[in-house]
């Protein structure tokens, strides 16, 4: 069944309610609420865990290695075998995946958070564009994103009729999930970067994720319907917006191939997508129909805790899977500038009775 | 199924300086990568993902500059992972890249560390201005200093000892072609002359501040067989972390570092690394923490480190040599120091060490450490594959 | 519970960076009024360029001059400026592919609204009045009404300038201009200013730690689980991976459990040099803070002595620990405190 060395699944996920603002709440004090949830769930303890590795940004923080504070909520002592990745918590589950295909750990604990709300995180994120060319000008994340709005609308792939109706849909199932940020009637609001409105856009917040790996018998034995990893693949495309067809994803459909997404089709799509006209792009290169659900959370535009919102992505199609309620699901996570790196996981419930 | 085995197949280094005016970013990572594909024999096409670690973006000024890098280190349309656990990172990202090929996930991986310190000035990334925080009172070496005073108390060890190790070590940086510092005329004397900064740390004993990069292609079985000089295997590798502060912290000697080597030795079947170990490339920011790791890493008993340093064991010509490539005291590119800790180990192993070359050298510890004495990587390579 | 603090953090620094043979070429070029590109193996014009091709990894060198005239390629209007952005006043972002180009380049359109914007606009190059060898020596563009895109007739830019995985491009004949890219005084880097402002909130426990300090008391809290006493508390026992809440006042006295004589000036500190930094268990507290020792000669400052803090009016944090005159504490009691 696997192409892998063990089969591996997601046996928890747990998020914090995201905010606007968390003034009260120091980074660690913001993620332990979520690693406790996580181990409470399957009644593991820190020593039972295998490998640990997060995902977080110092740009994001405004310091210098920030991730060394929010280790103090996992409680490392005795000394733990850890790792951290200075990108979305997405790659830290990536990693941990690795860590256990190698049978060096049969769990892990994978967490990631963001705070958002410190800085101005349009501009924090023009950091990431190349320090020569690009980042002099200080493109803020929502002109670039609007930059491939335009490109999809004048290809003919979308219009802002549809952009609207993708933000409705999304904040209108975010209504179901109690930790989103943004749910409900949203007015599309007021133009923010033409084309994209304030409702193309994803809420500015903060917030944090864990989730819990095991392998094989473990992952049966603590939860009941493991979410299993069939496949995951990560890809990253050139830098340069110039030198990119902004309106297509080849990393995204070449990470969802090696992945074997397109061996069996899905039901559900976690997608990472903080602006509407992403989903465009996502789902033409991932060809999903109108028989996948999308974004049933409410997606990253009903939270975007940056750094986290990509875990969370894997975490909600997992829980689906833990619920009974998809069988087979797709999760995806992106980083960088217009979706430049994308990653794709498959995630399958085991058959029911 | 057992783990894939793992062989650097190569490696590749800047020549580290403390300006690389000539280089952008990515000409400096280039620069590496080009030597480690050169050192294989191989291409771009034939790697499989790119695995890249730095110590914090700040320090260059850019925010996950892995994505810009992309291009330069031919990573577009394949997976690319980007490390930062601080100090220990250059260590850490080489175990990320081993992992995926002993988890058979891939065959061949490009694993890269770098740093370019002159694009601003590590002090300030270091202390940033925090609101509230009290202002670090001391300069880099103020952090250090104390835990050296601490082991010299706890241990009895002389005060000429931290002297050695620099002398040491600068001479060794001499036969190293790539290190930063080349003291040519360096004496004894002149180390233990130099101004005073932090007492008990002299300006001598110090690391200096480097632009630089390093990157190892690492392969499988088959991609050794095929590689056209010998190859070092992977034999052990761990990764230990412990909270940066806490009641009972012990930063002389701490047990993240004690269990982290207790697992390579494990996983290498290693009893006595005294005896058993030929070389070893250990992280010493300042020349004191030869000693302290001597004892931490299980070399010399507790307090019995500085012994090993005093009668000349860890020289070049000693039974075990530390650091003959002359250490991060001759080089210190932050975020790649670790990685060339492993990668100096790995040479050592495949006899391609060149002046500093250790004969006979058959198993290589590489170290890498966080500056808060928190975070542990290490790899134990060979020049015969692991038994299984 | 008092208010949780909060604070501007201001993280701002001039980066100085080093370019290569490629970005100098172009920078310079802009310092110049040339606008460069660098050609690839298979005949594109990448503009700007990159020093290495974004399809092959292959380095780039051979530069070539393209026209200061495009098309938009895409676009984004902006109506509310940032801070650092090329124009005050509202404008679009724009990919212009230039002539002779077959990628774009990122940069503002000054246009009156967007209703003068549109993907195909012809655009032209505005150069700034001072130029230094920077990116933004081209000032903007704007719009063009001279002769029409010499390409005209070929497919839709986006087909043009779409890059694609595998090698499927036909070189095309060009007619670039003639500047190689050699120039007498090349710009070898740039110092890029960088500012980001942040609003720093340290969180619960901090907050509380900080608004016993104003009181001129320190105020730990003591782990549920391991019962060891944190100072500054963080929020969390970082061995026990709990939160900490009961709040424990140290100190004020405390010990020197281990200390540097410090000889070097910091830059950004105005504090007489030699002086002594010291790890300082306070009475109570689990493990030890870090202050400055004064009230004595740097050189009579020993591990085990006493001391007390000394406060200043403007301070948050005590200036300095001075002796309190107690005998000094036995090894054996603070050697777990270093």
């Amino acid at each position: 069944m696997t192409r892998y060395a063990r089969d591996v699944a997601i046996i928890a996920f747990a998020q914090t309610d995201h905010q606007r603002r968390s003034d009260e709440l120091s980074e660690v004090e913001m993620v332990m609420p979520v690693l406790h949830q996580v181990l409470r769930r399957t009644g593991l303890r820190t020593g039972d865990i295998g490998f640990t590795c997060s995902g977080s940004s110092d740009y994001l923080a405004g310091r210098a290695f920030s991730f060394t504070m929010a280790l103090d909520g996992v409680g490392a002592w005795p000394p733990i075998s850890e790792s951290h990745v200075e990108m979305d918590g997405a790659w830290a589950l990536y990693e941990a995946w690795v860590k256990i295909l190698t049978g060096a750990a049969d769990t892990a604990l994978v967490y990631a958070y963001g705070k958002s709300s410190p800085g101005e995180v349009r501009d924090v994120l023009s950091r990431q564009l190349d320090p020569y060319y690009t980042a002099p000008l200080w493109p803020d994340s929502v002109a670039l994103a609007a930059l491939q709005a335009q490109a999809l609308i004048d290809a003919g792939h979308t219009d802002e009729r549809e952009l609207a109706a993708i933000g409705a849909r999304s904040r209108a199932d975010a209504a179901a999930n109690p930790y989103a940020q943004l749910a409900g009637a949203v007015p599309r609001g007021d133009m923010v970067v033409g084309p994209l409105h304030r409702g193309d856009c994803p809420p500015i917040g903060d917030g944090a994720a864990a989730v819990l790996l095991a392998a094989g018998d473990r992952a049966r034995e603590l939860c009941e319907r493991p979410a299993w990893i069939r496949g995951m693949d990560h890809r990253i495309e050139a830098h340069g917006l110039g030198v990119r067809d902004l309106t297509d994803s080849p990393s995204t459909r070449l990470a969802a191939e090696r992945a074997g997404a397109f061996e069996r089709p899905v039901d559900t799509a976690e997608l990472h997508a903080p602006f509407t006209s992403q989903e465009v792009v996502l789902r033409r290169s991932l060809d999903l129909d109108s028989r996948v659900r999308v974004n049933p959370s409410g997606g990253a535009l009903s939270a975007n805790p940056v750094m986290a919102a990509g875990l969370i992505r894997l975490g909600e199609a997992a829980a689906l899977i833990h619920r009974g309620e998809s069988d087979r699901a797709l999760a995806h996570a992106t980083s960088g500038p217009c979706l430049q790196q994308n990653l794709v996981a498959v995630l399958e419930g085991d058959s029911h009775g | 199924m057992a783990e894939e085995p793992v062989a650097v197949v190569g490696i590749g280094q800047t020549r580290h300086r403390a300006a690389r005016r000539d280089v952008s970013l990515a000409g400096l990572v280039r620069e590496a990568a080009l030597r480690a594909l050169a050192d294989a024999e191989l291409t771009w096409a034939d790697i499989d993902a790119v695995v890249i670690g730095k110590a914090p973006d700040f320090f260059e000024g850019v925010m996950m500059p892995e994505l810009y890098l992309a291009d330069a280190l031919g990573a577009v349309g394949k997976p690319m992972l980007r490390v930062h656990t601080a100090g220990s990172v250059g260590g850490s990202t080489a175990l990320v890249a081993a992992d995926l090929i002993a988890a058979r996930v891939h065959t061949t991986v490009l694993t890269l560390a770098f740093e370019k310190q002159s694009e601003s000035n590590a002090m300030w990334g270091l202390s940033l201005p925090v609101p509230f925080q009290q202002p670090l009172l001391a300069g880099a070496g103020g952090f250090f200093a104390p835990h050296i005073r601490a082991y010299m108390r706890r241990t009895g060890a002389p005060d000429t000892i931290g002297a050695l190790v620099a002398y040491k070590d600068r001479r060794n940086a001499l036969r190293n072609p790539y290190a930063h510092l080349h003291e040519h005329g360096i004496t004894l004397a002149k180390v233990q002359e130099s101004p005073m900064l932090w007492d008990p740390i002299r300006y001598s004993e110090t690391c200096p501040s480097s632009d630089g990069a390093c990157a190892m292609i690492l392969a499988d079985r088959a991609g050794a067989a095929r590689a056209p000089r010998p190859a070092a295997w992977v034999h052990g590798g761990a990764m230990r972390s412990e909270p940066t502060l806490f009641a009972g912290k012990d930063f002389v000697s701490p047990r993240a570092g004690k269990d982290c080597a207790a697992a390579v030795y494990r996983q290498a079947r290693i009893t006595d690394p005294r005896r058993e170990i030929d070389v070893v490339e250990m992280y010493v920011p300042f020349s004191w923490y030869e000693p302290m790791w001597l004892e931490n890493l299980g070399f010399a008993a507790e307090g019995e480190g500085w012994k090993l340093t005093e009668s000349g064991v860890t020289e070049l010509d000693g039974d075990l040599p530390v650091n003959p490539s002359g250490g991060v005291l001759s080089a210190n590119p932050i975020g790649a120091s670790g990685m060339i800790r492993f990668a100096e180990a790995a040479l050592q192993v495949r006899g391609q060490a060149g002046e500093h070359q250790i004969d006979g050298a058959r198993r290589a510890l590489g170290h890498a450490y966080g500056g808060g004495s928190q975070f542990f990587a290490m790899w134990l390579v060979g020049s015969e594959p692991p038994t299984t | 519970m008092p208010q949780p603090l909060r604070a501007p953090l201001v993280v701002e620094f001039p980066f100085t960076r080093s370019l290569g043979p490629v970005q100098s070429a172009f920078l310079t070029g802009l310092r110049e009024r040339t606008v460069l590109g660098v050609r690839t193996a298979d005949g594109r014009i990448l503009v700007p360029p990159v020093e290495y091709d974004p399809v092959t990894a292959d380095e780039l060198r051979e530069l070539a001059e393209v026209a200061a005239t495009g098309t938009v390629t895409t676009w984004a209007w902006n109506p509310a400026p940032r801070r650092g952005q090329p124009l005050a006043t509202p404008f679009a972002w724009v990919l212009v592919r230039l002539d002779g180009a077959d990628t774009a380049l990122l940069h503002a359109l000054d246009a009156p609204g967007p209703g003068a914007v549109r993907t195909g606009l012809r655009v032209t190059v505005r150069w700034a009045a001072e130029r230094t060898g920077s990116i933004t020596d081209i000032a903007c563009f704007e719009p063009y009404e001279g002769e029409s895109d010499p390409y005209e007739g070929e497919p839709d830019p986006y087909e043009r300038e779409r890059v694609p995985y595998e090698h499927e491009h036909e070189p095309r004949p060009r007619t670039a201009g003639g500047h190689d890219g050699r120039f007498d005084d090349p710009v070898t880097g740039i110092v890029a200013p960088a500012r980001l402002d942040y609003d720093y909130s340290p969180g619960r426990a901090q907050s509380r730690y900080l608004h016993a300090l104003a009181e001129r008391r320190t105020v730990g809290e003591r782990c549920p689980s391991c019962r060891k006493v944190y100072v500054p508390p963080r929020g969390a026992c970082p061995t026990c991976g709990v939160a900490t809440a009961e709040q424990i006042e140290v100190g004020p006295r405390g010990t020197v459990t281990t200390y540097c004589v410090v000889n070097i000036k910091a830059k950004n500190l105005d504090i007489a040099v030699p002086y002594v930094y010291a790890h300082i268990a306070l009475d109570g507290a689990d493990l030890a803070l870090h202050a400055r020792i004064g009230g004595i000669p740097y050189d009579q400052v020993r591990m085990g002595l006493r001391v007390e803090p000394v406060w200043t009016a403007s301070s948050r944090y005590p200036d300095h620990y001075r002796p309190s005159g107690e005998p000094d504490a036995d090894y054996e009691v603070y050697k777990e405190l270093l």
